[in-house]
């Protein structure tokens, strides 16, 4: 075996006074071999990027190295001189992020970003660190790459923009690349051209890639080698192969059978069912720009002519990538968005045309379930304060309404003494159950999940799913469950429906959707699920 | 551009005309028939003459007609006649403006230079001995009355050590000219200047501190520090210039504050621009006089406004491209 | 509540202004018992220098007036101004920008280019203008600061409650079925309190530079002793008698001072998640 290129032996890297833990890297060591790609997978606060900011220097400010190496060339990083180190990044060790939006100089045209780094390092005249910018830019495939050396980044979308985060960080030929989950914020078909664009890449120029992700399917696309972190420590390593298919340790394990699995079963066809909600053709348009003066306004229909029916004890899944209108459909159904036209008949009533009272009662069949766990929570109400409120403005007496509450939390699985603490005491799992218990206070019959487990580690967003599945069955509910993440949908769902651009492109049975999928968008779309071959292969 | 330019400015025009139609109901809300002040003012309350005062400038005029009739004076440069300086206000005015613009735009470039360039030190050494120095400093310039601080420095440097006049544009009776009357103003200028920008100093000190500091923990900074970037270029090229667009709004809406204070200025240092010119309208109660500083006060901001919209375009490409 | 006090007294600087303050207001609630007298009256010769006679340890003006006691019921006026017009400015703020926030468009255009008009209109000397034509005395005086104060109020608010409209659990509360205003006195102006107490306490201190700053021109009620008054009286005998217009300067430093220190504890305290950036 070849001698590895950064080696990282006993690790320790110190938190802050007054963290969950002492060390955010305890005890840890890897080696990183030319010419490979090794995964470091782990939840979040497992200290999964901490050993890759060590060995860039880049750690933040009140964190540090206590103990241990990281040996690159021959010596250990963690010695050398800052001059040394600003040596090192970028042209020996280069390094790309997760949020391309905010890892750009808003300020800076892109050429003159990626000149930066000729420039950091004293190499080449002005003219040729912009002819080299244009070759880069190429190389990492951006179209019209003239245009996108002038450009500044506002004015390129999340992919191209971490496009040229990749092409900054090759621009010296590094040995090393680390990648710290530099697809988490892109939609499911950019990730998988940036995937393939890492590899390509990685293969072209023969560097050795430190990915780090939480994602297993993305490890399952991308990675060669793996280590599993829990805690600030390494819980198992191997070959790709080796902990995908036959993990030994136990919460390796636990994490892989909490992904969703992509096949969908064949479920009976919801015929002869009664339909409790029918949605026929919707329509919104937003108005953007456009003020007193001058300026052009900008429409943008959001929604576009969609139709949908949902029958008693349902999951339909609404399906699609940042801005295809999906959450736009939700929230046009419970009237938190005014649709400009089209009816939503729920029980026999047009929501779209209710208003006032009737449209109070009405909601009270039809709740929601939001995405962000931090912000669907009042922080300053008591979580039993927050669970009663519906229910009190509805005419329930307070007593009363906080005895339902005590028992939502037990269907939910809380602790009733949850009831007089403050949201602020709960983890975003059980956050998402308060909300959940929220939603059901008022016994609808209908429920929108709006992303309700995207933000949620998967560990996490098992049981939640889990939950939903549960109450689900045992309330007779129907679910609408907007996501942008197929393999929940394929878990959860009946029925899919695709939306793009604002229009629904596909609708029918999950395992139809998945198996056959009829139109285009909708293959490339799950075409584009990391881990996807790999688990078609297992499948046999 | 030039769409944008107009734009302000149309929109700049319209606050004008606001103010204006504020002035003139403030007029008329002073108390006492406004003929009857008018001629209070000048000296001669007889009834002929304010009848005769009512029927030249339309008094007994429906409100808004009246209203018109200032609107068109002002266009043509005419806001009113001071019966007190017995001139018309406009010709006062002009003539004292050059001064208060010197006093401002000096006050303004110090304070703004100093302010972020403390603020700038400050950030770089955040909890050290200097950041303390620098932030205790400001807050206490922050919490000093400005018309104080100038006679505080007035007591100190010209009174006590006698380094520099505390009082008038330039020495009186030495009838200096060329570099030699410009040296002399700008000794003049050094007191005034200083105290009318010591608050903004400290406005612009804490904000470009902070600033500085949120900027430097955004993605954007570790991305430049990857590449290998020097500390100092890091700090120059993509902290400052995007920790520079919160300073450049507020100094601009700070600006109206800047010309309010060279009242206090002014008065304190008989510095002959439109604060101290206010300050006699006040002590004679000449309301028309007043009420125009107050507009070419109010027009004076507009400027301000502008100027650092304009800037805020070069500075910010996402404001000048979309 | 134990927990605010925690984090307000772990900034030093707020807890010295504190002390400040409770000394200031102190002085003001006791100035008739400590000093019985006018503070107009003559009580000894003019220019007396501070520290000359125990019983007017700071001086006489050029009146003979004890300058002690003008600062102790000067205190009164600058607290008493300082507190009712941010009141009042609050009163004007907080509904104009609670309306322009939660109901937006054509409403929102309108109050906030009413707010931005007098946030361009330089404001002291709309204030003087004010005060000088409505005839300076305490109830112009505070109007005319309320008058000028409000705008930073309304669009902080406004930014406030925009913010917190569209936040999920405000639109949980829209589909529980709750009114209109229980959502906004339930669910969205708690959470808009803590800036706005923040910003209360500095605009106390701002209230308290404007006001002296006009009692210096001359715009103070002619019937109350503030320290303003007391630095322009002594502005032109400056030369003769330093302290004059020393000592009423340092009285306002200080207050302002304790007041801006206050406010920034309290930032720490109410916000904390904010307050550790940059510490």
């Amino acid at each position: 075996m070849k001698d590895p290129v950064l080696s990282i032996k006993n690790l320790k890297i110190a938190l802050p006074e007054g963290a969950d833990r002492d060390f955010a890297v305890d005890d840890v060591t890897y080696d990183l071999f030319p010419g490979e790609i090794l995964c470091i997978v782990g939840e979040s606060g497992s200290g999964k990027s901490m050993s890759a900011n060590a060995a860039m220097g880049l750690l933040p400010d009140l964190v540090r190295p206590v103990g241990g190496e990281i040996i690159f060339d021959g010596t250990d990083v963690l010695k050398l001189s800052e001059a040394e180190m600003m040596d090192l990044r970028g042209k020996k060790i280069a390094m790309i992020f997760q949020e391309p939006m905010s890892a750009l100089n808003p300020l800076m045209r892109v050429e003159d970003q990626i000149a930066e780094v000729f420039e950091a390092h004293g190499l080449l005249t002005p003219k040729e660190r912009a002819a080299r910018a244009i070759e880069l830019l190429t190389e990492v495939g951006i179209p019209d790459p003239q245009k996108a050396a002038r450009a500044y980044p506002f004015q390129l979308s999340g992919g191209q923009r971490q496009r040229v985060m990749i092409a900054m960080a090759l621009a010296l030929e590094p040995r090393i690349l680390i990648a710290d989950e530099p697809t988490t914020a892109l939609d499911v078909t950019t990730q998988a051209q940036i995937l393939e664009l890492i590899r390509n890449l990685q293969e072209k120029h023969g560097m050795a890639v430190m990915f780090i992700t939480h994602d297993f399917g993305v490890v399952a696309e991308i990675a060669d080698r793996v280590a599993v972190m829990q805690y600030g420590k390494i819980v198992e390593a191997g070959t790709a192969d080796e902990v995908l298919d036959n993990p030994q340790h136990e919460y390796t394990q636990k994490l892989i059978a909490a992904i969703p699995k992509l096949a969908a079963e064949e479920t009976e066809a919801p015929v002869g069912k009664t339909p409790i909600l029918e949605v026929e053709g919707l329509n919104k348009t937003y108005v953007t720009g456009g003020g007193l003066f001058f300026s052009k306004p900008r429409v943008v229909h959001a929604v576009n002519d969609v139709n949908l029916t949902l029958c008693e004890g349902e999951t339909l899944g609404i399906v699609g990538e940042s801005g295809s209108g999906k959450s736009s459909v939700g929230r046009c159904l419970v009237r938190l968005m005014q649709p400009d036209s089209g009816t939503v008949k729920l029980a026999g009533h047009d929501m779209a045309q209710l208003s006032g009272d009737a449209l109070r009662e009405a909601r009270k069949s039809i709740q929601m379930i939001f995405q962000d766990p931090y912000a669907s929570l009042n922080p300053r109400s008591k979580v039993g304060r927050i669970i009663a409120e519906g229910p009190m403005a509805h005419g329930v007496s307070k007593q009363e309404a906080y005895a339902r509450a005590v028992k939502l939390l037990e269907l939910v699985d809380l602790d009733a003494l949850a009831i007089d603490r403050y949201p602020h005491e709960f983890s975003g799992g059980q956050r998402q159950r308060i909300g959940i218990a929220r939603a059901l206070a008022l016994e609808p019959r209908v429920i929108i999940a709006d992303e309700a487990v995207s933000a949620l580690d998967v560990s996490i967003q098992a049981q939640v799913l889990d939950l939903l599945a549960d109450l689900k069955e045992r309330l007779n509910l129907a679910l609408i469950f907007i996501t942008h993440d197929l393999r929940v949908a394929a878990q959860i769902c009946d029925r899919i429906a695709v939306m793009q651009k604002g229009k629904v492109v596909e609708m029918g049975p999950a395992h139809a959707i998945f198996n056959n999928p009829q139109s285009d968008y909708t293959r490339t779309l799950i075409e584009a699920i990391p881990g996807r071959e790999k688990e078609l292969a297992a499948a046999g | 551009m030039l769409r944008f330019i107009l734009m302000r400015l149309g929109k700049a025009a319209i606050i004008l005309i606001a103010i204006l139609t504020l002035n003139f109901f403030l007029i008329h809300a002073a108390p006492g028939d406004p003929a009857a002040v008018m001629a209070g003012e000048a000296g001669a309350a007889d009834a002929k003459f304010i009848a005769q005062l009512r029927e030249q400038f339309g008094l007994d005029k429906p409100l808004l007609t009246q209203l018109g009739i200032y609107l068109k004076g002002v266009l043509q440069f005419d806001l009113g006649y001071s019966y007190r300086q017995q001139m018309p206000v406009a010709d006062l005015i002009l003539d004292r403006l050059p001064a208060t613009l010197l006093l401002t735009m000096t006050a303004f470039v110090i304070s703004l230079v100093l302010g972020t360039a403390a603020g700038v030190l400050a950030s770089a050494r955040v909890g050290k001995w200097s950041d303390t120095a620098i932030s205790t400093l400001a807050l206490l310039f922050y919490a000093t009355p400005l018309y104080w601080a100038a006679l505080m420095a007035v007591l100190l440097f010209s009174v006590y050590f006698n380094w520099l006049p505390g009082f008038g544009y330039e020495t009186v009776g030495a009838n200096y000219t060329g570099f030699r009357r410009a040296l002399d103003i700008g000794q003049h200028l050094i007191l005034p200047a200083t105290t009318l920008g010591l608050f903004f100093m400290a406005v612009y000190m804490r904000m470009t501190r902070a600033s500085m500091l949120e900027v430097s923990q955004l993605d954007f900074v570790k991305t430049a520090r990857a590449k290998g970037l020097k500390s100092g270029i890091i700090q120059r090229r993509h902290i400052f210039r995007n920790a520079m667009l919160p300073v450049v709004t507020l100094a601009g809406l700070q600006a109206g504050q800047l010309v309010g204070g060279a009242v206090l200025t002014e008065t304190v240092f008989a510095w002959p621009g439109i604060g101290r010119l206010m300050f006699e309208a006040l002590a004679q109660r000449d309301y028309n006089l007043l009420l125009g500083v107050f507009f070419v006060s109010a027009a004076m901001v507009l400027v301000f406004n502008l100027i650092t919209d304009i800037l805020y375009r070069f500075v910010d490409p996402r404001i000048r491209v979309a | 509540m134990a927990d605010f006090w925690k984090r307000f007294s772990r900034n030093r600087g707020a807890v010295i202004g504190l002390a400040i303050l409770a000394i200031v207001v102190l002085v003001a609630i006791l100035a008739p018992l400590l000093f019985p007298q006018s503070p107009w009256r003559m009580v000894q010769r003019p220019f007396l220098p501070p520290f000359a006679m125990d019983q007017y340890p700071l001086g006489t003006d050029a009146l003979g007036r004890n300058v002690i006691s003008g600062l102790a019921y000067g205190a009164q006026v600058s607290l008493l101004v300082g507190l009712v017009s941010t009141v009042a400015a609050l009163l004007i703020g907080i509904p104009i920008g609670a309306l322009a926030g939660y109901f937006g468009g054509w409403a929102d255009d309108a109050l906030m280019r009413f707010t931005e008009f007098f946030q361009t209109v330089p404001s002291f000397a709309l204030a003087i203008v004010l005060v000088a034509i409505f005839e300076p005395s305490i109830q112009s005086i505070i109007a005319a600061i309320a008058i000028v104060s409000w705008p930073p109020v309304a669009r902080l608010v406004r930014g406030e409650v925009l913010s917190l409209r569209s936040r999920e659990y405000v639109e949980a509360a829209i589909l529980s079925g709750q009114t209109s205003l229980t959502i906004i006195l339930r669910q969205v102006l708690p959470n808009t309190i803590s800036p706005i107490i923040v910003l209360a306490s500095l605009m106390v201190a701002t209230a308290i530079l404007l006001e002296s700053s006009l009692s210096f021109l001359g715009l103070g009620d002619p019937n109350l002793m503030s320290w303003g008054y007391m630095i322009g009286a002594a502005r032109t005998v400056i030369r003769q008698a330093w302290w004059l217009s020393f000592f009423p300067g340092v009285a306002i430093l200080l207050t302002v001072l304790a007041l801006n220190l206050i406010g920034e504890g309290l930032n720490d305290a109410l916000n904390p998640r904010l307050a550790r950036r940059g510490k």
